[in-house]
């Protein structure tokens, strides 16, 4: 019995690994628990307790009259619209930079082979904008969404606007890795035959990579829009418009039957936008 | 779409399918023309205006306020503030995927359909019926609550949190644990759902109680997708830490908020350098273990 139990299936275990990191989970645990504050008393302290309460009773039942749903009709459709201009921003912020940063577009492969392998010179610049393009993505999509949306926020002004920017320029970093890995990931055998028939660089990419790498791009960029939705909800919380403005502005007045009734509309929405983005890409 | 890449920050899981090519039927078609409508419908409905996006105005603007945040500010003050920034933000991270963890093992086991009132474990029991019905409840309650904690986003999450207990990291914690609880809840369900069946068969034909199959046939399976993605999300919740700040919740992002709102700009891009490089090395540290444990 004891020779087919899991532990002696596997390699021997005589590595130090195991113990090591669990003695690093215990100092990081500690640490943690120390520099995050962690006070769970508060729940149960009078104070605690009394805020919890008159949050929990507050959302019930939510503020369903007319004059605030109707109020609430402009910022729904501003959320919306937000994350499908951002959606298009990125497409076009990612889309450029992902031809430039896929390797075998730009350095190697059949489409640059013939043309760079002897020419060091020639090659170092194609890498100089490979690298380029990638570091752009990267620090595009490192900084989150909503450290864009507040700086926008300061440089353009509240409003929609720095949502859509900030959309915009994260997502965009995002879609641009995706879609070069999905231009990396292409089969290359009807390119080879393209290339032996004869047809020059463009053409290979309009009827060898892109026809294969449209489906998927759709496909991604859809999904994106429907992340693009829930983060345009929220956006606004530090000023960048749609219905996250009036969870702030709900939450500080302590109008928590209100809050309750914008979550009921973000999640609705959401909802409603992911049938619609699952139909759609049905049809792909 | 599969691999880490396709699951960056949004919550959902997309499908690893390949979209399969439909054809262009009557139906699909006015499909199509709703969303157009839809589209265009909230375009006008709303008033953002493309031509005042790209106006030379607003262009000039990001350029002005672009050009203020050079050079960044390296002095030792704002270093130190910036690291400690960085790690409180690790450490609301940790502790909050780490609640969340707690929370989503806790309720996991009553949301899993094959674990509580249908398929092997339960096809030998006499009185299907009442009984059944009665082992649907706590599943469905577990459902819903999990549905509850992901459907919230973290940021609203966050400033409920910093209305109950305060400003700090303490709501940051919270926030990240209840809402990724949710969504590690509904992945570790759908993982344990998905179990290879023929290790349960074959420990029920020995004779195994439910608990003991528990143990030797379902968690073995499951647990290395567990740790996978609870990686993943902890990945995903540095992100989110660095940022719950801006709504008063602690960590880099509380540095940053500050830092804009009293226009030092040149001590925002030392932040955003940590955020980079904070968000950066985790993505490494994140490929390192999920090879070494999976």
């Amino acid at each position: 019995m004891n020779r087919l139990s899991p532990s002696s299936i596997r390699p021997s275990p005589k590595s130090h690994f195991p113990y090591l990191f669990a003695a690093l989970f215990i100092v990081v645990f500690v640490d943690s628990w120390r520099r995050a504050g962690i006070d769970p008393t508060v729940f149960f302290e009078a104070k605690g307790r009394a805020a919890l309460w008159k949050f929990l009773t507050g959302m019930f039942p939510p503020d369903l009259s007319w004059p605030f749903l109707s109020l609430m009709f402009r910022p729904t459709l501003e959320t919306i619209q937000i994350s499908l201009l951002g959606t298009i921003i990125a497409v076009m912020i990612g889309f450029p930079l992902s031809l430039l940063g896929t390797n075998s577009l730009i350095v190697r492969g059949i489409l640059n082979d013939p043309e760079l392998l002897g020419a060091p010179v020639r090659r170092t610049l194609r890498y100089a904008l490979y690298f380029t393009a990638r570091g752009l993505l990267s620090l595009f999509r490192s900084i989150p969404e909503f450290v864009w949306a507040f700086m926008f926020v300061r440089a353009v002004g509240l409003g929609p606007f720095p949502g859509v920017l900030a959309i915009g320029v994260a997502y965009g970093g995002m879609l641009g890795k995706v879609y070069s890995e999905i231009f990396e990931g292409v089969n290359h055998r009807p390119l080879e035959a393209l290339q032996s028939l004869g047809a020059n660089k463009l053409q290979i990419f309009f009827y060898g990579w892109f026809p294969q790498a449209l489906p998927n791009f759709v496909s991604y960029t859809l999904y994106r829009w429907e992340c693009a939705v829930r983060a345009s909800a929220i956006l606004g919380l530090v000023g960048a418009g749609g219905l996250g403005q009036q969870i702030e502005i709900s939450m500080r007045m302590f109008n928590f039957s209100e809050v309750m009734t914008i979550l009921i509309i973000l999640f609705s929405m959401v909802a409603a936008v992911d049938y619609i983005s699952a139909k759609v890409r049905a049809l792909l | 779409m599969t691999g880490p890449a396709a699951l960056k920050t949004c919550d959902t899981v997309p499908s690893s399918k390949g979209a399969s090519p439909k054809a262009l039927t009557l139906k699909n078609i006015l499909i199509l023309g709703a969303v157009v409508a839809f589209f265009v419908w909230s375009y006008r409905g709303a008033e953002i205006h493309l031509s005042q996006l790209f106006s030379r105005d607003s262009f000039e603007q990001i350029v002005i306020y672009a050009k203020k945040l050079f050079p960044p500010d390296f002095s030792s003050v704002v270093i130190q503030e910036a690291l400690k920034g960085t790690v409180e933000t690790f450490a609301i991270s940790f502790m909050g995927t780490l609640m969340a963890v707690t929370i989503a093992l806790l309720i996991v086991f009553f949301a899993s359909r094959n674990l509580i009132y249908s398929g092997l474990l339960y096809e030998m029991e006499p009185n299907k019926g009442w009984k059944r019905i009665l082992r649907m409840v706590p599943y469905l309650i577990a459902k819903s609550l999990l549905n509850l904690l992901r459907t919230i986003p973290e940021m609203v999450w966050a400033l409920i949190f910093v209305f109950l207990v305060g400003l700090g990291p303490f709501p940051g914690v919270l926030a990240l644990g209840v809402h990724t609880g949710g969504v590690l809840g509904k992945l570790f369900a759908e993982v344990l759902e998905d179990v290879d069946s023929q290790p349960i068969e074959a420990l029920q034909a020995t004779g195994a109680n439910r608990l003991q199959i528990l143990f030797y046939g379902i968690l073995p399976q499951v647990v290395p997708q567990f740790i996978s993605y609870t990686l993943y999300r902890w990945e995903v919740n540095i992100r989110v830490a660095a940022v719950l700040g801006l709504v008063g919740a602690g960590g880099l992002g509380q540095r940053i908020h500050i830092a804009i709102s009293l226009f030092l700009e040149n001590q925002l891009l030392t932040f955003l350098i940590f955020i980079y490089a904070l968000v950066t090395v985790t993505d490494y540290l994140s490929a390192y273990l999920r090879r070494r444990f999976i």
